[in-house]
């Protein structure tokens, strides 16, 4: 085919979403081409290699986790649009989990039925309350912009009576796919808890490389073309439509639509026809990620929880931090050898904890290379000490340590400000005010790996399959 | 193309569709849906596999004849009569 024709679709992005866009629009006898700007594929979903060892950028837990022979819910039928089968996946399920707060935590693993049980024991009063939440969200429309968009906190003070229990609720929830400050949208607060609470964590063996290197494989198998280090600068516009793409490199590129996975604003700001930009929806929240290699196994020092979101008072603050560069008060434990690995696989070759701590980009992204560099170590150093009043202290046993930040986050997703979630602000049907160009992936409104890959497949049948 | 290639057709999309599910013991009178638990997306893909397998177009209005394997094969009969078996 001639170089001149013009894609069927463009992509831009080679995260989660734009690959199984890719794998559905190239399955359909489409020409895709996926325009990834970094060296390497995966987005806020991939890994690294340093001092000989594999790090992952975001996978803590493939949430939405179900097991095999579920017919419904996302990841059957993520499996179904992809035509993959449950065992390419190898996701091995979750030991269990905590929300640990001063003097309360509650445990929770893949069967609700625990998380039940803890609200009973330490929240006995709430138990109807608790299953009227459940209730609810199991009414939730998934597609509903106006029932998306109205509080999570509001909804949650009208159901359960005691703050603390709605505070440790929220907390996970929120950790793992909020992008706003504060409050969560009723609609994503719906999303988590389904991902997290009806469904669950797992992960694979080896990472999210494996998850990876099965949609670029089979992407690549169907004809789709991927060309790396080849960012977008300029979505051309004429007469309302996008007619080419242009590259840092001054390269053009045509196709008949483009399905972008780069964020909102992001998105806006490439294209060549809109001035003001409104800078309310860049996201503000973004971490910092401190891995420790250890020694031994974590479940020898007494850790066998898979991850454990800590919070050190009774309320819980989910907002950019307000005078440092992190905020240690709250955070994440993940523990990826505390999964239950299939026998012929064994343990992970190391043992690794790694903790999330909420960071301010603008503060980072300022730093000289030599404050840069110390500053590194002296987060670390208090992101794990906020850490281990809630995890068994394991910093004798540390052999190797990584950290990354806001602006590595940056790098990976060219997010705002290293918006982990992107903009606060979703657009369920992923229009933009072009009727050739769609968005999909995080500002879309799906979150976590099976999130965004089912982001990528619905904007990419109800876009660019019709007609 | 005979019926009893149209159902092995069907068959084989919903393999690719499900590769996980048995269907050895699909009924031909019970609905997909039933028995498959398949949901809007998947009759979608159905739809979408026959136009590219086949270039045989089902429009929208007809998209409750493919509930069953029975019904789905006889309204797929006079439709795919010229197409040949891959």
């Amino acid at each position: 085919m001639s170089d001149n024709q013009p894609y069927d679709t463009i992509i831009i992005g080679a995260g989660m979403s734009g690959l199984a866009a890719g794998i559905r629009l190239a399955h359909y006898d489409q020409r895709v081409c996926i325009l990834e700007r970094h060296y390497t594929i995966g987005g806020l979903n991939s890994f690294y290699r340093v001092n000989g060892r594999n790090y992952d950028v975001g996978l803590h837990a493939v949430t939405n986790f179900t097991q095999k022979g579920t017919k419904k819910g996302p990841l059957a039928r993520i499996l179904r649009q992809l035509r993959f089968k449950y065992d390419d996946f190898a996701l091995a399920p979750q030991k269990g989990s905590r929300i640990a707060f001063p003097d309360h935590e509650l445990r929770f693993s893949n069967e609700l039925d625990l998380l039940r049980s803890e609200v009973k024991k330490v929240f006995p009063g709430q138990v109807d309350n608790f299953e009227a939440l459940v209730a609810k969200i199991a009414d939730y429309d998934d597609l509903d912009q106006a029932a998306f968009e109205i509080s999570g906190r509001q909804v949650l003070s009208d159901t359960i009576s005691d703050p603390l229990l709605i505070e440790m609720i929220l907390c996970p929830l929120m950790w793992y796919g909020n992008a706003a400050e504060h409050d969560m949208a009723w609609g994503q607060f719906c999303i988590m808890f389904r991902s997290i609470f009806l469904e669950g964590f797992a992960r694979p063996y080896k990472g999210v490389r494996l998850i990876l290197k099965h949609l670029v494989k089979r992407f690549r198998g169907l004809g789709g073309e991927l060309k790396l280090r080849k960012g977008v600068k300029t979505i051309h516009v004429e007469n309302e439509q996008a007619v080419c793409v242009e590259l840092d490199n001054g390269e053009q590129l045509t196709g008949k639509r483009i399905l972008s996975s780069a964020g909102r604003l992001e998105t806006m700001r490439m294209c060549s026809d809109t001035s003001e930009l409104d800078p309310r929806l860049a996201g503000q929240l973004t971490f910092i990620e401190s891995i420790s290699v250890l020694d031994r196994e974590p479940s020898s020092i007494g850790n066998d929880d898979t991850i454990v979101f800590y919070n050190d008072s009774e309320k819980f603050h989910w907002e950019r931090p307000a005078d440092e560069l992190c905020d240690t008060r709250t955070g994440v434990v993940c523990s990826p050898n505390n999964y239950v690995y299939a026998d012929e696989e064994g343990q992970l070759a190391d043992g690794v904890v790694r903790i999330t701590t909420i960071a301010d980009y603008d503060r980072w992204a300022g730093l000289s290379e030599e404050e840069y560099q110390r500053e590194k170590l002296r987060w670390y150093d208090r992101s794990v000490a906020a850490s281990v009043k809630y995890t068994p202290d394991f910093r004798p046993y540390v052999i190797d340590t990584d950290l990354f930040t806001p602006t590595t986050i940056n790098r990976f997703t060219w997010h705002d400000n290293g918006a982990v979630y992107g903009s606060p602000d979703k657009v369920l049907d992923g229009r933009t005010h072009l009727n050739n160009l769609f968005l999909c992936g995080t500002d879309q409104g799906f979150v976590g790996i099976i999130g965004a890959m089912m982001s990528g497949i619905s904007m990419a049948n109800m876009h660019c399959l019709r007609g | 193309m005979a019926p009893e290639q149209i159902k092995n057709v069907i068959l084989d999309i919903l393999t690719d569709i499900a590769p996980d599910e048995d269907l050895t013991d699909l009924k031909d009178e019970v609905n997909f849906r039933d028995q498959l638990e398949l949901d809007s997306m998947d009759f979608l893909d159905i739809v979408m596999e026959l136009r590219k397998r086949y270039k045989v177009n089902v429009p929208e209005q007809d998209y409750p004849e493919l509930a069953s394997m029975f019904s789905t094969v006889n309204y797929l009969t006079p439709k795919m009569v010229d197409c040949v078996a891959s």
